[in-house]
């Protein structure tokens, strides 16, 4: 358990995934990847692989929401495992398409 | 900085910046990015400034700042000597990257170190980084924007990371371009689409191509010659494109490869966009409506609207075509009167705006937003029923001619210290070629007389020549409010007629 400044970037401990938090519902989350606790980048791992009930991987550029869309976090570096906070796994934010502006 | 090691990571062999030959990779850009950093944190530099057209050097400029921590700080380089110097002593200590051959503008300032740019992006090739860490504070202060305010002297806007990373990821898709695409920019780096055209073509992992001084051959050359597929212009470029490809005639060979062409900051003549569409019928228009302080792009009008519009016989749908399209998702839109209460759809008022890329904060003068995060942009406008953007024209005095800012202020000074001159007032009025032009009203003194020409020429000597009326109207007396304000709005009614329609 920690707690999820926005801004502030988790590594997994079985797999090369990494993320920055973009929204957090504020107090403590036990963020996971592969099923188990994120830990800040270079405190351990990766080792071992991750829990088949989470190993659908995370995609690189891609934004995961939780079911009411109060931690919000982007993938920085993919890997086998999947996202989830406490047991349940993050969604994918689905991103409208937008004309390119510039 | 974690935008460019995310599109390093996805697409690290991608031509980010330049030539489809010769250009620099994702993977290279990241690297000197890094070099850029180091040689930011030895010399202990607060601010990153640069006083240079596009380059590509730009790209890890900006990434490079990041990366350290420290401001951007792009200046106009076309500003006279003594302005572009007073603007760099403002964000002292910093390192000065120069045009090349144009170190000594800068030279001898307190706390500014100048370098050459030439001179540091070779260097920057045998001195790449070791140190790939970096951290995110979404408060530090990413780009700082010098624009021009009413009174004429410029206000510093700051973008802290957290705004132009929430414009990033809420408008752009991470790796969504196709490896063929080449966006085109021909906007300066001190404009707000130039640094927002780097960090969104990198996230989308498209190729950035670079024109640093606009000339409409030039542009259309670059088009075909490098299979440009996007591009953004200003109004003023877009009618010089369209008047050169109109000029090639019925056996021009278009521009094929364009699929995507954005245009913004400022007036648009409706006739320029009419004849755009038909000279580029398989191209995707864009109007982009954004601001400095809004980290660029808040509403845009998309191309199937354009088409639509135009196709439409229904004149609340055709009219949409001047419009500046629907708000950004994550953007709210307020039009609010100058008491500060919702107008009524339909109803003009002032153009407030809510949204995470929302800054509204200046270096000195501190935020303007409201307590639950409201920004008045002094933009005036109106939304219709189906909630389309109608921008009406800056509630501020400044003229935007051909998409440089003037402030009225300055060339109204100048008129007023000739002897003849009893009152002045310098607008601006639309025009199909440079989307505003300025028109000085001028009252004489009783039994005296200045000619046009005497004031136009006094106005270029004093002041640059882009400040120069387009036309000297002599009036008896301004309009003046109660509290002895000059209506500026008043008199542009008065002399609509010497604008184009």
């Amino acid at each position: 358990m920690a707690e999820l400044k926005p801004g502030s970037r988790w590594a997994s401990q079985v797999c090369t995934t990494e993320v920055i938090v973009v929204r957090s519902p504020g107090g403590d989350v036990d963020l996971e990847c592969g099923g188990s606790t994120m830990v800040p980048p270079g405190e351990g791992g990766p080792n071992g692989a991750p829990d088949a009930a989470a190993s659908e991987g995370s995609q690189l550029g891609k934004r995961y929401v939780d079911g009411d869309d109060a931690l919000e976090i982007l993938c920085t570096k993919p890997g086998d495992g999947s996202l989830g906070v406490g047991g349940t796994l993050l969604g994918l934010k689905e991103a409208k398409p937008l004309p390119a502006s510039d | 900085m974690m935008l460019l090691e995310m599109a390093a990571g996805g697409f690290a062999d991608r031509v980010a910046v330049g030539t489809r030959d010769s250009g620099l990779t994702f993977a290279e850009l990241f690297e000197r990015s890094g070099a850029i950093a180091d040689r930011l944190r030895s010399v202990d530099a607060g601010h990153l400034v640069l006083a240079d057209v596009s380059s590509e050097a730009l790209p890890a400029l900006l990434f490079g700042a990041s990366w350290a921590g420290v401001p951007f700080v792009p200046l106009n380089y076309r500003l006279a000597d003594a302005e572009l110097r007073t603007l760099a002593g403002r964000v002292s200590p910093a390192l000065a990257v120069a045009e090349p051959g144009a170190a000594g503008r800068l030279d001898g300032i307190d706390g500014v170190e100048t370098v050459d740019r030439a001179v540091l992006w070779a260097e920057l090739a045998t001195a790449l980084s070791a140190d790939h860490d970096w951290a995110f504070d979404g408060e530090d202060v990413a780009v700082l924007l010098f624009t021009s305010g009413t009174t004429g002297d410029p206000k510093a806007a700051v973008l802290r990371q957290r705004h132009l990373v929430s414009y990033i990821l809420g408008s752009v898709e991470f790796g969504s371009a196709g490896e063929e695409e080449a966006a085109l920019v021909s906007v300066p780096p001190y404009h707000v689409a130039g640094i927002a055209a780097v960090l969104s073509n990198a996230f989308a992992g498209r190729r950035l191509l670079q024109l640093p001084t606009f000339e409409p051959n030039a542009w259309i050359d670059l088009v075909r010659a490098e299979g440009v597929t996007s591009a953004m212009v200003v109004p003023t470029m877009l009618a010089r494109i369209v008047e050169h490809l109109d000029a090639e005639g019925p056996g021009s060979p278009g521009l094929p490869t364009l699929r995507a062409l954005s245009y913004g900051g400022g007036r648009m003549p409706q006739p320029v966009v009419e004849r755009a569409l038909e000279l580029l019928p398989d191209t995707r228009f864009v109007n982009a409506y954004g601001l400095t302080e809004t980290s660029s792009t808040v509403a845009l009008l998309g191309p199937d609207e354009h088409r639509a519009a135009v196709a439409s016989d229904d004149p609340a749908v055709r009219r949409r075509l001047a419009s500046a399209g629907r708000p950004m998702p994550g953007i709210e839109v307020s039009i609010r009167d100058e008491a500060g209460a919702e107008a009524p759809v339909g109803e003009a008022g002032d153009i407030w705006l809510r949204g995470e890329q929302v800054s509204g904060e200046y270096r000195e003068q501190g935020s303007r937003l409201t307590d639950d995060g409201w920004f008045p942009t002094n933009d005036g406008g109106w939304l219709d029923d189906e909630g389309y953007l109608f921008v009406t024209g800056r509630i501020d005095d400044v003229i935007v001619k051909g998409g440089q800012n003037i402030s009225p202020g300055e060339i109204e000074g100048v008129l007023l210290r000739h002897p003849a001159v009893a009152d002045a007032a310098a607008i601006g009025l639309p025009d199909h070629e440079w989307g505003e032009r300025i028109v000085v009203a001028v009252a004489t003194h009783a039994g005296v007389e200045a000619s046009a020409e005497e004031l136009c020429a006094l106005v270029r000597r004093e002041l640059r020549s882009n400040r120069t009326p387009d036309h000297v109207e002599f009036v008896d007396d301004l309009p003046y409010g109660d509290t002895g304000k000059l209506l500026r709005r008043v008199l542009r009614e008065q002399l609509a007629h010497l604008g184009d329609a």
